[in-house]
């Protein structure tokens, strides 16, 4: 296992520039996920960290040994595609031995090898079948299977769970990153979907339009976005993203709402410098908009205060609440006990703790 | 309202008598066609079978009185061809040299064609294989003097190889056009799985490639085969008398006949012929219409 870098990386198809000077490190054992909308570029990095896709500029550094003109063979790494890709005419056992059997290793340590992985993926009784003849699942382990083998540098995962139906996608997620934390390999892996973001990374890395727009652990991602992309994307359902005005001594914001105007102070000891009463965009996580509870009854960053309720959503283990404020629909998240109604109205806490402040021109967060 | 629920009514009582109706018209329909495609091998086989006083009494399509092997076995080994009375058979052996390599050959240059063209693509991938495509529509008339030329300078003229060397010139632009479609509809991250396996160019071509690609190989082959084996012209216009294919003898057959017509051996001859195609259809047909598919519709 090693560490990837990649510095200053470029890459563009004649005039269009695809990836922008990206910037990246994972350390050893890490597990780095690319994310993104389509088009973002981030399979783009993946085949160019693979080698499948030449770089225009800067570097890649594969546990510190620049690979950025070698050929994908030669990088020591091993990839999991999201079709699987599979050889349709090998068994299974031939399919995960492929790649050992390449690199001319001789013929019992490859039966060794192909067994190890078989029993960590549990799929010893499929190794006589043809692809043809397994499940989604299946295919998946054995795509994994084939990557594991070679004991590679850094894995690479192509959207690996986006042909799976929606729950064994969710036993997948869980069974991948036991995989990571027994076997402590480096990946990097991309997928569109944040949750499997959020549940499997050690480190995030956020793009759009071929820059990166934010690299940080999901904590950072989730609580500190570094703007209003970052803080759309992830989380679901997203945060609420309201305008809000800024007191003129910049300690409190005041967001405009159907009733009386909801004023939330900044954290303590903090002041919105540079931005005293002006307009700015203020980002409330749906968790920060909850029943109020007795525990925090003197904790002054949190205000309580009536909401007009215009929906309610039961989801089974929560109820979100959805409400106008600042001239938008924003959701808060309750739990599924809190008795609210639409169409009434509800007293909702609001963590101000957890608020983000963005300028509402550059999009980026304040502070 | 009403009227919705007359018309399923309606439509069941016409049901239950048009199926029958149609399909009675259907089978006599199929029936005289089958008949009228199957008449011409029906006068073939059973005239060939005759001694040859039977036809000239006039009957072509009566069955034989007198059943006999003899037109068979002098067709195969006996008849007059040209200014020999050597049979059909040396020709045939010919036509069996000429096919065999022509047919190999073509078939293996162009799988590799449609691999480079589809996986390994090069700057001006698209014209080369535009030129491949525009040789398929040359006739085959236009190149007969260029090509005796080359023949000749090449030191093939009026050889066998000479001769497989013109089918698989010819044959390249179809057998690379086959697998070229096939192979565009071959998923590429198969071919980056592999090259990230370690698998080299040719590696990835025999070991991943090949072995995924029968039904293109079966139509290739059925293809390459039927038009070499049936040409007569560059039979006629290259080969020496030694190394005539049988398409050219079985024209010297009918043609260099002295006095009496043997029309039994000339059937018998026509049907030694055609025996090698009508086998490979046979055995492979049922892969023809599936490969032909395959490059059109994916997955």
């Amino acid at each position: 296992m090693g560490s990837l870098d990649i510095v200053h990386l470029k890459k563009s198809y004649g005039s269009v520039q695809v990836l922008n000077d990206i910037n990246l490190s994972i350390e050893k054992g890490g597990f780095l996920v690319l994310v993104g909308p389509s088009g973002c570029g981030k399979s783009t990095l993946l085949n160019t960290i693979a080698g499948l896709e030449p770089i225009s500029g800067g570097e890649i550094r594969i546990a510190g040994r620049d690979v950025s003109e070698l050929k994908p063979a030669d990088r020591d790494i091993a990839m999991v595609f999201q079709s699987y890709a599979l050889y349709p005419t090998m068994t299974v056992a031939q399919n995960i031995a492929f790649g050992l059997e390449m690199r001319k290793v001789p013929k019992p340590e490859r039966e060794a090898a192909v067994k190890r992985v078989a029993e960590t993926l549990q799929i010893t009784h499929l190794l006589d079948r043809k692809p043809s003849q397994l499940s989604g699942g299946q295919r998946q382990r054995v795509a994994m299977g084939r990557a594991l083998t070679r004991n590679p540098q850094v894995f690479l995962f192509d959207e690996p769970l986006s042909n799976l139906d929606a729950k064994l996608r969710v036993d997948m997620r869980t069974e991948i990153k036991r995989l990571h934390e027994r076997l402590k390999t480096t990946i990097v892996y991309v997928t569109h979907d944040q949750i499997e973001a959020m549940t499997l990374a050690t480190k995030i890395a956020v793009l759009k339009g071929g820059v990166l727009q934010q690299f940080g652990t999901p904590g950072e991602i989730y609580d500190n976005p570094a703007n209003l992309f970052v803080a759309e994307f992830m989380g679901s359902p997203s945060m609420n993203l309201v305008r809000a005005g800024v007191d003129p001594d910049g300690a409190a914001v005041t967001l405009a709402r159907g009733g009386e105007p909801l004023r939330l102070p900044v954290k303590a000891g903090r002041i919105l410098a540079g931005y005293c009463g002006r307009e700015i965009i203020v980002g409330i996580r749906p968790e920060a908009i909850t029943e109020p509870r007795t525990e925090n009854g003197a904790d002054p960053s949190v205000v309580v205060s009536d909401f007009r309720i215009d929906v309610v959503e039961p989801t089974g283990a929560d109820v979100y609440a959805i409400s106008e404020l600042g001239g938008r629909q924003a959701i808060g998240r309750c739990s599924a006990g809190y008795p609210i109604r639409a169409g009434q109205t509800a007293r909702l806490a609001i963590h101000t703790d957890k608020i983000v402040y963005f300028d509402p021109k550059t999009e980026e967060r304040i502070g | 309202m009403t009227d919705l629920s007359l018309i399923p009514r309606e439509e069941a009582v016409a049901g239950s008598r048009a199926p029958v109706f149609a399909r009675a018209a259907l089978y006599a329909i199929l029936i005289l066609f089958s008949v009228y495609y199957l008449l011409p091998l029906f006068v073939m086989v059973v005239n060939s079978l005759k001694p040859l006083s039977e036809i000239q009494q006039g009957n072509m399509l009566a069955l034989p009185r007198d059943w006999t092997l003899a037109p068979w076995l002098s067709a195969w080994d006996q008849a007059q061809i040209g200014i020999q009375a050597t049979g059909l058979a040396p020709y045939f052996w010919n036509s069996i040299k000429m096919v065999v390599p022509a047919v190999l050959i073509a078939t293996v240059l162009g799988a590799v064609n449609g691999y480079v063209l589809t996986k390994w693509r090069f700057p001006g991938h698209r014209i080369v294989f535009g030129l491949m495509l525009f040789s398929c529509f040359i006739p085959f008339q236009i190149v007969l003097i260029p090509m005796a030329r080359v023949l000749g300078l090449i030191g093939l003229a009026g050889t066998t190889p000479g001769l497989v060397l013109v089918h698989v010139v010819y044959g390249l632009g179809f057998t690379t056009l086959f697998f070229r479609n096939y192979y565009e509809a071959f998923p590429n991250e198969l071919i980056r799985a592999a090259e990230m396996d370690g698998a080299g160019f040719w590696q990835i071509f025999t070991r991943i490639l090949l072995p995924s690609s029968g039904p293109i190989i079966v139509v290739t082959v059925i293809w390459q085969f039927t038009n070499v084996w049936n040409d007569f012209l560059f039979g006629a216009s290259f080969a020496s008398p030694q190394s005539q294919p049988i398409t050219v003898a079985l024209n010297n057959l009918v043609n260099s006949s002295t006095g009496v017509r043997e029309y039994n051996v000339h059937f018998a001859g026509a049907i030694l012929a055609a025996l090698p195609t009508l086998l490979v259809y046979v055995v492979a047909g049922r892969y023809f219409v599936r490969g032909l598919m395959a490059g059109a519709v994916k997955g």
